[in-house]
């Protein structure tokens, strides 16, 4: 059998006991990505030379030894590409540094192998705001895998990628992992740098592990968690050892049920599966509670001004000045920037883009961008009420499973209020998780994944990955 | 609810962006759709209430002021679309006199 397939528990234990070497890791997941990477669409790029390279060297003894992880293509890597999913970057820019993450993953004995799609600059829930290519859901291939992190999540479901990382800036590593049926885990603000990670929304970004189980996201985020002086609002707080409570089990704690999670708009079946996923939490010992986090349902407005106005800030980088594209023959500066902008973005890029100058601009500012942050505060106070109850949160990631390639490019506000369940948790800057908790029949002869999604506080990321251990099926 | 919330063709101007106008009009229905879905938040009393910036508590993060490594110059200028004499090229800014 393909070591492809493997755990990177399982990987860890048979390169330790000399069984196989990573180079037979890279050369089986060389051949899986060459043989069903065509119709799946997850890589950008890879080089696997470089790849055979580290794992030649690399140090078993390390936590992550000999163990291949593929970037979302937004993570910077001394010489390698980072498109980011844009025209914008992808003639020619090569990464002149390591991103916080790159470092860690190395310093643990990871071999990075390839680069995996995203929407353009993380913004999307489809992976289809990609400019460079289309990523399909490897449980159906009419269907899409989530996104923005959808190539992090259909490399690791289709065996392509041992585990990945992703970023996620209002769902953008649960949604595809919901969808694709693997684990994907949001930290808490500020556990991880972001430094060299590019920036979408900076009160909301962070990086985290899409992994094939529990276990490995615990591995994962113990790697890439702690402090670095690069990133401000990333926290020096001790990181605990996330493996060690992870066989805790559920008795006695308390897990709240919010009934805004509950009501219209969520697919029968995706809501059944949630709720016998907290039954079977429930008979592991875990008391349900049923909890309200009454602002729930103004997350979509509070978070589409404020990601679109922290990303036009932020955008405001790609120029054409300094890497990327820059349009041909200007007539002078502005005409530069405009035209290499125009150029280089896509639409859901510029929607933002407008959208976030908008809201930032004289006259507009309090109106909406203030207000905004305001309700924000809203939204955060409720969770903290919520786990003045309760240990942790039971929650859909998602409304429904995935649907088609090609839905909703004319209707981006539909799109929108689909992130509704994932958003809360990147405003109030808590930690989320992703565990499968079924599948549902699409009616054309495939089965499609279905996401739980646990929150808990804030740095509680070991009490996260005990509940999600428990629920994992 | 007024059905025209943004001038899409004065912001794109503001944010840099040439827009074409099947974009222009693709953008003002779409965008007046989701600043109509943003409307729902002036119904709330906000008053007393702190905004939030960061969801935690980073304020005041301060380092030590020592100089520290840079990248080198030519790593910088590897990705630079137009260089010359070690520096980036970009069209004339002062106009002439």
């Amino acid at each position: 059998m393909s070591l492809a397939t493997s755990s990177i528990s399982s990987l860890r234990k048979r390169l330790q006991a000399g069984e196989i070497t990573a180079v037979d890791i890279i050369d089986d997941l060389a051949s899986a990505v060459s043989a069903r990477d065509g119709e799946i669409g997850a890589y950008l790029s890879y080089d696997l030379e470089a790849a055979r390279a580290a794992a030649t060297s690399a140090d078993l003894s390390k936590p992550l030894g000999g163990i291949p992880i593929a970037l979302k293509d937004n993570i910077n890597v001394l010489g390698q590409p980072c498109t980011c999913g844009s025209r914008f970057l992808s003639t020619g820019y090569k990464a002149p540094y390591d991103a916080h993450v790159t470092e860690r993953l190395r310093g643990a004995g990871a071999v990075l192998f390839g680069r995996v799609n995203l929407d353009e600059f993380a913004m999307g829930s489809a992976t289809e705001n990609s400019a460079l290519k289309v990523t399909r859901n490897p449980h159906d291939l009419s269907r899409i895998p989530g996104g923005s992190s959808g190539g992090s999540a259909a490399a690791v479901a289709a065996d392509l990628a041992i585990a990945a990382l992703g970023s996620d800036t209002g769902g953008s590593i649960r949604q595809p992992a919901s969808h694709c049926g693997v684990v994907g885990l949001k930290p808490s603000y500020g556990r991880v740098s972001r430094y060299g990670l590019v920036a979408f929304a900076s009160s909301l970004d962070q990086i985290g592990p899409l992994t094939k189980s529990v276990e490995d996201a615990a591995l994962v985020l113990q790697a890439i968690a702690g402090n670095d002086r690069r990133d401000s609002t990333c926290l020096d707080v001790p990181v605990p050892d996330y493996s060690e409570e992870l066989n805790k089990g559920v008795a006695g704690l308390r897990l709240g049920i919010p009934k805004e999670y509950f009501g219209e708009g969520i697919d029968p079946a995706v809501r059944a599966h949630v709720e016998a996923a907290a039954k079977r939490l429930q008979a592991a010992g875990a008391e349900l509670v049923d909890i309200s986090l009454p602002h729930t349902e103004h997350a979509v407005a509070t978070y589409y001004i404020i990601a679109p106005a922290e990303a036009s800030s932020n955008l405001s980088r790609f120029d054409g000045v300094r890497y990327g594209k820059r349009a041909a023959n200007p007539d002078d500066l502005l005409d530069l920037y405009r035209r290499s902008r125009e150029d280089g973005f896509g639409p859901e890029v510029k929607r933002r883009i407008i959208l976030g100058t908008y809201v930032l601009s004289s006259g507009y500012y309090d109106a909406y961008y203030t207000r905004a942050q305001k309700v924000r505060t809203l939204i955060r106070r409720d969770f903290e009420k919520a786990f003045e109850q309760v240990d942790a949160i039971l929650t859909p990631v998602a409304p429904s499973p995935a649907r088609k390639i090609g839905g909703y490019a004319d209707d981006p506000l539909h799109e929108y209020l689909s992130d509704i369940f994932t958003l809360g948790p990147n405003l109030a800057g808590i930690c989320a998780i992703s565990v499968p908790c079924g599948t549902v029949p699409s009616g054309e002869g495939t089965e499609l994944p279905v996401g739980l999604q646990i929150l808990a506080p804030h740095l509680a990321e070991a009490k996260l990955l005990r509940v999600a251990k428990a629920a994992e099926l | 609810m007024a059905t025209e919330h943004i001038d899409v063709r004065y912001v794109a101007g503001l944010a840099r962006l040439e827009l074409s106008e099947e974009e222009c009009a693709v953008f003002q229905r779409q965008l007046d759709a989701i600043l109509g879905h943003a409307e729902s938040l002036a119904a709330f009393d906000v008053t007393g209430i702190e905004p939030t910036s960061y969801p935690a508590p980073v304020y005041d993060v301060m380092r030590e002021d020592v100089p520290g490594e840079s990248l080198p110059r030519e790593a910088v200028l590897a990705n630079a679309p137009d260089q010359a004499q070690d520096q980036i090229r970009v069209p004339k800014v002062i106009a002439d006199a």
